[in-house]
């Protein structure tokens, strides 16, 4: 049954921006609730104005409502406004769509795109009064999954979910929903044994984690994990992500959002998975191999959006939009067939090259907003550690010219807390950024303005960086407060993290079971919207973790040695440990790694995917020499 | 070419507000594929004018917009190009042309039309008598945002349709002049109503006889 919406229409006026809980978008879908078998929520567990924007819920929208016997609706988290009103008046979280709360659902997939979500993911289903935990649910609750970035390490909520898609979601999603259809008239237990059997599916209750038996100090009653096992020989570990081969035709029936949200905007993807191998980037790892589409296939689903949604802008989505390999074609291309359409494209993060100050030139027109480089560190030694080596040379030259050619807004990006930062690479960014700003000023004067936004480097499964602790706290105020000191004043603008949230995104990151626990007792004692500086109840955390024993440090700041078995390790990417072992070892020696569309470093994406891969990967013949120690 | 669009706002869409909802205008108008003329410089935007903004939560019955292309359409054919692309909410109800001299709609309002379904649980002669003593007086203060000033001149004609379930049906209209807009809210604020649940629809926005 739909929510009483008479008691909808009461509230929504005593809320901000009620818009966001009310549906009827262009381009959304309402079925016939009755007429259809499988019913999917895709729920988004922050606000609305943050949702709309995830190309990968829109996917699967689009994807499962053209299926004849599936329909997808879509929920977001309301704001805490919101959130009090419906409790208060008993309302459960509805699907914008039907307005069904989300317990009418078959399967409700959950994206988690990033870790600081999880409390919004609880709050999500208490909010729905769906128990929490998977061990909780029955025959009657809906099947409970999630996807998303942050299920590359899928154990710290392994509890509260049935099954993670691990990876590429679109033909995994479908699969999904097609078992759990075909086993309707199952029990439980073992629909979701026939689910485990889908390749890319995570079922944690289908395996066991053991600890080492002695206790060590702040795990609880246990020490590091000894082992990940499977229950049952026939359930498959480790869970191998899913890639699609060629990446689908782009998603063009967009849904068009009647109130402003961020990045209000058309997308396409014109690339997934990046070659550069940059050593702290998960999704750089993890989503290997680079797939690219058409030239021709984004310039056509260009048009077919702007015919279906009327949207003025379009961002072309990649990890690396400098490295696909026809950009410019591209570009010039856009540009050329919708010049008179009143279309603007926008594009991520250049790499720091004179190409790309032409290729943004190309785009902008005549305009002149801000022009966004990302060297990341300051210092070439720190690039090298990284593996994001551009001198400090080139930044400048490209910097100039890009001042030169009319604009006076230059972004910055840097990262704090890297293995083996000294002081000195600070100070690097710091030297960098006061350059940049001075070659500015000798071109606009006063005009010049530098907006350098410095994220802490927090350590990420799957990556070269997995077994490095976070940078600890206090060397990490002490580099914020040498930024703060040194960059400030007309033209130039610092923005830095929350060393707290930091703090709490390498757990969340780094975490196993035992976390659910932490999580479960935060969210009760009123901890969510983690991501939102203003909402983070960091003292909640902090008194989880007392309450169940577990020492957040250890989980953050513990240096992990390589032979300990890592939680993720019930995940695999494709990518070999031993791989992201030796880029390790290169990083200390600061030893840099090539693009591998030149040359193949046998990272074992293609021996993960044999017979899987395809002819358009961006993967160059694997060199035997290179390979041999497999 | 300049055409005034008629339309209605209605459903869900009333949550949309008013800046919203000249996006909402300018995507429809773009699936439609008609030739918008647009603003020049580096950020061009289409032209479009509302007469009056339609506040958050109102619905909006007859509510115009001024739309200027770039080629002269068949207003026919304008039509069958818009109706199937406008989302959810938002009704055609009548295009006509307007000399592209006209002077700008908005200093072209004069007045507001309302129809607001308020909780009243009064009986209708209590109501009756509510309304006809607020309108013998000749000054109702009322306090908006700090600021004081007489709502009486404002209120042109307020009249109880209905009474019935404990919901009252009242029509009125309000000025809408420069430094002379009358709210609804404030209306019912005046009646005691300011806490009430109210349902509002505005039902016309009447214009200045234009050529």
């Amino acid at each position: 049954m739909q929510v009483d919406l008479e008691k909808l229409e009461r509230i929504l006026p005593t809320v901000q921006k009620p818009g966001r809980y009310v549906g009827g978008e262009y381009n959304s879908v309402v079925k016939d609730w009755n007429a259809i078998t499988t019913r999917v929520c895709l729920a988004f567990p922050d606000i609305y104005d943050l949702g709309m924007s995830n190309l990968g819920l829109m996917i699967l929208y689009r994807i499962l409502n053209d299926l004849p016997d599936v329909l997808a609706e879509r929920a977001y988290l309301p704001w805490v406004d919101m959130i009090t009103a419906m409790r208060g008046a008993g309302m459960p979280l509805y699907s914008l769509e039907s307005k069904r709360p989300l317990g009418d659902f078959d399967i409700i997939g959950i994206s988690l795109p990033y870790e600081q979500v999880y409390t919004n993911a609880l709050e999500m289903l208490d909010l729905a009064g769906i128990p929490l935990r998977s061990d909780e649910r029955e025959g009657s609750h809906p099947l409970i999954v999630a996807g998303g970035h942050a299920t590359f390490n899928p154990e710290p909520m392994a509890a509260f979910f049935d099954g993670f898609v691990i990876g590429d979601g679109e033909e995994a999603m479908v699969e999904l929903v097609e078992v759990y259809r075909a086993t309707s008239g199952l029990r439980r237990e073992a629909r979701l044994k026939a689910l485990a059997q889908v390749r890319g599916v995570y079922v944690p209750r289908f395996y066991r984690v053991r600890y080492a038996e002695d206790p060590s100090p702040g795990m609880g009653e246990r020490g590091p994990i000894a082992a990940i096992e499977a229950k049952t020989p026939d359930t498959p570990l480790p869970v191998v992500k899913r890639v699609v081969r060629t990446l689908p035709p782009p998603t063009t029936r967009l849904i068009v959002p009647t109130i402003d949200v961020s990045h209000n905007r058309a997308a396409i993807e014109i690339n997934r998975g990046c070659t550069r191998g940059c050593r702290f980037c998960q999704a750089g790892m993890a989503m290997r191999p680079v797939r690219e589409r058409p030239v021709e296939e984004i310039i056509q689903a260009t048009d077919t959006i702007l015919r279906q949604t009327g949207f003025e802008e379009i961002g072309l989505l990649s990890l690396s939009p400098s490295d696909y390999s026809q950009i410019d074609t591209l570009v010039k291309r856009m540009v050329e067939r919708f010049a008179d359409e009143h279309l603007s494209i926008s594009l991520p993060a250049l790499r720091a090259d004179s190409f790309s100050v032409t290729l943004a030139e190309t785009i902008a027109g005549g305009r002149r907003t801000g022009f966004t480089f990302a060297p990341e560190a300051g210092s070439d030694r720190m690039r090298a550690t990284i593996n994001k080596s551009i001198p400090s040379r080139q930044v400048f030259d490209v910097v100039s010219e890009v001042f030169r050619r009319g604009w006076q807004t230059i972004k910055l990006y840097f990262m704090i807390g890297l293995p083996g930062e000294e002081m000195e690479d600070v100070r690097a960014i710091v030297e960098m950024v006061k350059t940049v700003h001075m070659i500015g000023r000798r071109v606009h004067g006063r005009q010049a303005q530098v907006n350098v936004s410095v994220n802490t480097f927090v350590p990420k499964p799957h990556t070269p960086f997995q077994w490095v602790g976070l940078d600890g706290s206090r060397s990490i105020r002490d580099k914020q407060a040498l930024l703060r000191r040194e960059i400030r004043g007309r033209g130039l603008k610092l923005d830095y993290n929350d060393p707290e949230a930091s703090m709490l995104e390498a757990v969340l990151a780094r975490g196993d079971r035992r976390l659910a626990e932490v999580i479960h007792q935060a969210w009760a004692l009123g901890a969510r919207f983690d991501a939102w500086d203003d909402q983070r109840d960091f003292g909640a955390w902090m008194r989880a973790f007392a309450k169940t024993g577990l020492d957040p440090d250890l989980y953050a700041y513990r240096q992990r040695s390589p032979d300990e078995l890592l939680p993720w390790e019930v995940v695999s990417t494709g990518v070999r440990k031993r791989f992201l072992l030796r880029e390790y070892e290169r990083s200390r020696r600061r030893e840099e790694l090539s693009d591998c569309r030149e040359e193949c470093h046998a990272c074992g994406i293609l021996t993960a995917f044999q017979g899987e891969s395809s002819p358009v990967w961006c993967c160059p013949e694997p060199d035997p020499e290179a390979t041999k120690d497999r | 070419m300049r055409l005034r669009v008629t339309f209605s706002k209605k459903g869900w869409l009333i949550y949309s507000s008013h800046l919203d909802l000249m996006r909402v205008w300018e995507r429809a108008l773009r699936r439609a594929g008609v030739a918008l003329a647009y603003s020049g410089g580096y950020h061009p935007r289409p032209r479009l004018q509302l007469a009056r903004a339609l506040p958050l939560g109102h619905v909006g019955e007859r509510e115009p917009i001024d739309v200027w292309l770039d080629e002269p359409v068949d207003q026919r054919e304008f039509s069958q190009s818009l109706v199937p692309v406008l989302p959810e909410g938002l009704k055609l109800r009548q295009v006509q042309e307007v000399r592209s001299g006209a002077p700008a709609m908005q200093t072209q309002v004069v007045a507001t039309e309302y129809r607001v379904r308020v909780d009243w649980d009064q009986p209708a002669k209590t109501a009756k008598t509510r309304i006809a003593q607020m309108l013998a007086e000749t000054e109702i203060t009322h306090t908006r945002r700090g600021k004081r000033y007489n709502l009486r001149p404002l209120i042109e004609r307020l009249e109880l349709e209905d009474v019935s379930e404990e919901r009252a049906v009242l029509h009125m209209r309000l000025s809408a002049r420069p430094g002379a807009s009358g709210r609804p809210e404030a209306v019912l604020d005046a009646l005691g109503l300011g806490d009430a649940f109210a349902r509002y629809h505005r039902t016309r926005v009447m214009l200045k006889a234009t050529g």
